[in-house]
């Protein structure tokens, strides 16, 4: 073996040794973002945190109508995106196959990557100038806009796994598409899909952007789809470029909260997935 | 029952009617419906895309009209006079996104490398979700740890080792206060990095294990057989690297909160910019006059049009890249 052997054998662990570090020092920023979190959100966090509605500095208050709202908006994202993607995705696995369908694919797997901010402006433009206040409706629709494509590529893969003959096997029965694809193909993939609407709630439980003009926020218990309603992420950003610490707290410990959330249906999926597939 | 079904299906083929056909193959009316319901719903994509460009030209259309292609390029932003331009926002935009890139890229290809070619299956598949759960956190939350965490970090640490060591470059000259345009693209380059690792995850899972075989097989090294890989998967990396882009020009919640939000070009990386997402979170709900607000809404229509055209490109490269190499890999 010469020398240039040894330089090249030398520079392969050096270099395999830097992709491992890369990949340690991602996982060591998630560690530290998520320990930060926890410590800092922990010391506020009590029942009346969880239950009052916001007070003025100084007196306390709690996160509840948060809550509250961002669960109807959650809600309402879902009633409206759940439906409309996986009858997209429904359509791009099962009917659309030629260029018309790929122009769909193409266009739904864009729409994920618009800023979420641009749908705020769209549902703006859309709902809040014509009906002439903000609402939790309008914030309810700007999350759904933002679920329908990533319900539909998950619906669509999921429904894209399951076999073929099962398929023909319906069909050699004498049932026609309409029964088959409801029938046999739907809940053949009804967990993936399942699996994939709560990855898309779990997305859009972190959208800020797109309810800042929509939902705007509130200071009260939501009673009307029709009004302005409070949302736990546009209250912790509200929270955190205030001045006061009080309210600094205040936004860790609303982001325990919100981060309790959005992992815990990670996780959840990640084990359902790891089962099925 | 189903003779029933098939004289109904023969009466349709019999009549001949080609689009009552192509609506269903099988001529049954329930097919019919179901098609016709779910393409329904695939016009309504389209259809949303067709209404975001009309409605945001709509409401821009006051900007338009009195700035016109000055728009892009004044530097001017002040809302009492009612003067507007774009240009400060928009080099925020593109300065904040290409130092994230420029950081986040080399890592991401690290960590795509690390967990398909090197770590065993017991570690990559744990460690790999974790590098996905980065991209789990919402941008708010990021906006939070930046501000109070990584905004002091870097003004007490980095940002003075940096002017001492490059002080001579206008890059990084000015005041340090932790808030500016780098901190944005720290944050910024934090949470791409998940995205672009996942995709070149996948694109080099597409590699065909042939190629590593064939390289191994004459005399190459770990490293050197890698490389063969990322020059196979090239394509799919640079639209990797492009959807990364795409998600952080339109970022908005992190960056507005540790970016300083001023609308100046300035070229030291430690003074206060602007992004586009920025300045529509920011101005939107305070715009007061139609035509400050529709200039907003220009800023929208703009990071929309280049947003869709980013990822269009990114999404032709990594399609042909995982179809094409990943056909071969099934066939070798």
């Amino acid at each position: 073996m010469n020398n240039s052997d040894y330089i090249r054998r030398a520079n392969s662990a050096f270099m395999t040794a830097m992709t491992a570090l890369c990949t340690l020092l991602a996982v060591g920023a998630l560690l530290i973002i998520l320990s930060h979190i926890a410590w800092q959100g922990i010391g506020s966090l009590n029942f009346q945190f969880l239950t009052d509605s916001p007070r003025p500095v100084g007196e306390g208050g709690g996160i509840g109508n948060a809550i509250i709202g961002s669960l109807v908006l959650l809600l309402l994202a879902s009633g409206i995106g759940l439906p409309l993607g996986i009858c997209v995705g429904v359509y791009l696995s099962e009917i659309g196959r030629g260029r018309f369908g790929g122009a769909v694919r193409f266009i739904v797997d864009t729409l994920t990557g618009i800023p979420s901010i641009v749908t705020g402006v769209f549902v703006y433009a859309i709902l809040v100038l014509p009906m002439k206040h903000f609402s939790a409706l309008a914030g309810g629709v700007a999350l759904a806009l933002i679920m329908v494509p990533i319900v539909a590529r998950t619906t669509e893969e999921m429904l894209k796994l399951v076999p073929h003959s099962l398929r023909e096997g319906a069909l050699a029965l004498g049932a026609p598409q309409w029964r088959v694809t409801l029938g046999v193909v739907i809940p053949a993939a009804a967990p993936g899909i399942a699996t994939g609407a709560m990855l898309a709630i779990a997305r859009v439980s972190g959208e800020t952007a797109p309810l800042l003009f929509t939902a705007f926020g509130s200071r009260f218990f939501p009673s009307s789809l029709n009004e302005p309603i409070a949302s736990l992420t546009v209250q912790i950003y509200n929270y955190a470029i205030s001045p006061y610490d009080e309210w600094h707290a205040q936004a860790w410990a609303a982001t325990l909260v919100l981060m309790t959330l959005v992992l815990s249906i990670n996780i959840v999926v990640r084990i359902l997935t790891r089962k099925k597939f | 029952m189903s003779a029933v079904r098939e004289n109904e299906g023969l009466a349709f083929v019999g009549q001949g009617s080609t689009w009552r056909r192509a609506l269903s193959p099988t001529g049954n009316t329930g097919d019919a419906v179901f098609r016709v319901l779910m393409l329904g719903v695939a016009l309504l994509m389209v259809g949303i895309v067709v209404a975001m460009v009309a409605a945001l030209t709509a409401d821009s259309m006051a900007s338009i009209r009195q700035f016109g292609f000055g728009f892009l390029t004044s530097q001017r932003w002040d809302p009492v006079k009612g003067d507007f331009g774009a240009l400060p926002f928009i080099y925020g935009t593109v300065a904040s996104s290409l130092i994230a890139l420029l950081i986040s890229v080399p890592f991401s290809l690290g960590i795509a490398i690390f967990l398909v070619e090197q770590a065993p299956h017991y570690i990559s598949r744990p460690v790999g979700f974790l590098v996905e759960l980065l991209a789990a956190i919402p941008s708010v939350v990021y906006g939070l740890w930046g501000i109070f965490v990584l905004a002091p970090f870097l003004r007490n640490y980095i940002d003075p080792a940096l002017a001492s060591a490059f002080g001579w470059l206008p890059l990084f000259k000015g005041q340090i206060t932790g808030i500016g345009l780098l901190t944005g693209g720290i944050i910024l380059a934090i949470m791409v990095t998940p995205i672009i690792s996942a995709v070149v995850r996948d694109v080099l899972a597409a590699v065909p294990g042939s190629q590593r075989e064939a390289a191994l097989a004459l005399g190459a090294t770990k490293w050197e057989m890698i490389r063969v890989v990322l020059v196979n998967g090239a394509p799919g990396i640079a639209g990797a690297v492009i959807l990364g882009l795409g998600r952080a020009l339109g970022e908005t919640m992190a960056v507005t909160m540790v970016i300083g939000n001023r609308a100046q070009i300035s070229p030291s990386l430690f003074d206060p910019s602007y992004t586009i997402a920025s300045a529509i979170a920011n101005e939107f709900t305070e715009a007061t006059g139609d035509l400050y607000l529709s200039a907003l809404v220009e800023l929208g229509l703009i990071l929309f049009l280049v947003t869709f055209i980013v990822n269009g490109i990114a999404r032709v490269l990594v399609w042909n890249v995982t179809r094409k190499t990943g056909g071969v890999g099934r066939a070798a």
